[in-house]
């Protein structure tokens, strides 16, 4: 069997690009994934009845379906409800943002119950409303808390990003998979696409580890 | 100054407070003493509106605290609150701890903010830790640091909700002291405590609670002499005993 290394080198600029594609997905999926995130576990822990509700239907209902199909679904409905043609980059980025947004909040959720309530009564018993007590108290601290468990899901998110092969945006699997058939070399392409995204997750989940080490330290 | 007329509360179908009547003149200390479970805690959390209560009338500065109208944010401006497990921002310095809520609710300038920290942690004898992080202070410490964080909104009454309890024995005093001087600066004072000595030197007045009612209420001196109620009584002779 012959195992061609040039066709890689070769197609690098592609390949460069399609990286920088799920890159710029990843990271814009993860900083508004998280403020949705945040936005919906304030509503499920929001006095009343209603916000709660509604926010805990859409957080339950999101991860009682497959990310493919939100995926799908947005990109196919997004341009029937607004009229506008929004590209398959801003269709996946908007997906993914709904998408895990509903899991973010699970973990903010659980990081906000990790706080005491008595930090919160103290902030309001010198004037803040509550919602300066979330921002300026309660999340910085939930925050630091759940770093790893959010560094992690970031992790599985840089990974899923490879689903939108299904509406064809060129990020770097999409990127390999041309290649790989357009040249016919599925087993080169294929394996290289396996090791890129393996390196990087585990280096990120090393990064992690370390990190997760460094804040047990600094908690003592 | 504040008064308590007829103040009930209920969790669901248990009362927690019933009937409860008194007043508190400005710049008087009252200490709120008795059993645990008696409803001290609560009787003072809902003075700063920390938990509502559902009849009877309760006025600070002759504004009902339970009132929709009243705004709540405004009124706990007003009253400084004291924790027992001190509930310091650990995320924050010292100084970041007595700054915070001045800047973003008096919307002082961070130069009269830092000025007026500096100044209330001399007063509570921290000036020197107020980089640290609440971390790195003993209980005593991250008290006193509270007490002042609590002062630099200037309030008008403090609550003090057990500010002792979860202090090792030889850290107690330096709280009290704290306490004590504020007390003899003339600041209205409502605390909930077991420290009996400090009740005796520095209170006006003592109110013992028991079952959620207020079971008897006397001058300081009074209260430990001869105290009315069979309860109070069998209160005292506990922990005087030891």
């Amino acid at each position: 069997m012959d195992f061609d290394i040039v066709v890689i080198v070769r197609n690098f600029s592609l390949l460069a690009e399609g990286m920088l594609t799920t890159l710029r997905l990843t990271a814009l999926a993860l900083l508004f994934g998280l403020a949705w995130g945040t936005v919906l576990t304030l509503a499920r822990l929001a006095p009343g009845r209603l916000l709660p509700a509604l926010a805990s239907l859409y957080v339950n209902g999101i991860r009682a379906v497959p990310l493919i199909m939100v995926i799908f679904w947005i990109y196919f409905l997004l341009p029937v409800l607004s009229g506008t043609q929004i590209g398959p980059f801003y269709s996946a980025l908007v997906a993914f943002v709904l998408f895990e947004g509903a899991y973010f909040s699970e973990i903010i959720r659980a990081g906000i119950k990790s706080i005491s309530q008595g930090q919160l009564r103290a902030a309001l018993s010198t004037g803040m409303s509550y919602l300066q007590g979330m921002r300026y108290i309660i999340l910085p601290q939930a925050f630091r808390k759940m770093a790893p468990v959010l560094l992690t899901q970031s992790i599985a998110l840089f990974q899923d990003t490879s689903l939108v092969y299904v509406v064809g945006l060129m990020d770097f699997m999409t990127a390999s998979a041309m290649v790989a058939s357009r040249d016919g070399r599925l087993v080169e392409l294929y394996s290289f696409a396996a090791l890129v995204y393996l390196v990087i997750s585990l280096a990120a989940t090393l990064a992690v580890r370390h990190m997760e080490k460094k804040f047990k330290a600094g908690a003592q | 100054m504040i008064t308590f007329d007829r103040v009930s509360k209920w969790y669901g179908a248990f009362q927690v407070l019933s009937d409860c009547s008194m007043q508190i003149a400005k710049g008087e200390v009252i200490v709120v003493c008795g059993p645990s479970g008696s409803g001290k805690s609560t009787l003072i959390k809902c003075v700063n509106a920390l938990e509502p209560y559902q009849s009877g009338s309760l006025k600070v500065e002759d504004i009902e605290v339970g009132a929709a109208a009243t705004d709540q944010r405004k009124l706990r401006q007003r009253i400084g609150m004291v924790f027992q497990n001190f509930e310091l921002y650990p995320h924050l310095s010292v100084l970041d701890n007595l700054r915070l809520a001045q800047i973003k609710v008096l919307k002082r300038d961070a130069k009269s903010a830092t000025e007026v920290a500096v100044q209330l942690l001399e007063r509570v004898g921290m000036q020197l830790h107020q980089s640290k992080f609440p971390g790195q202070l003993s209980g005593g410490q991250q008290q006193r640091v509270a007490i002042a964080r609590a002062l630099a909104m200037d309030p008008v009454a403090m609550l003090f909700d057990e500010p002792t309890s979860a202090l090792d024995p030889e850290m107690v005093s330096e709280v009290l002291d704290v306490m004590t001087q504020l007390a003899q600066q003339g600041m209205t004072m409502m605390c909930v405590t077991h420290e009996m000595g400090f009740a005796r030197r520095v209170a006006d007045r003592i109110v013992f609670m028991d079952g959620g009612c207020i079971v008897e209420e006397a001058a300081a001196e009074t209260f430990f002499k001869a105290p009315q109620s069979r309860r109070a009584q069998d209160f005292l002779s506990m922990i005087l005993a030891h």
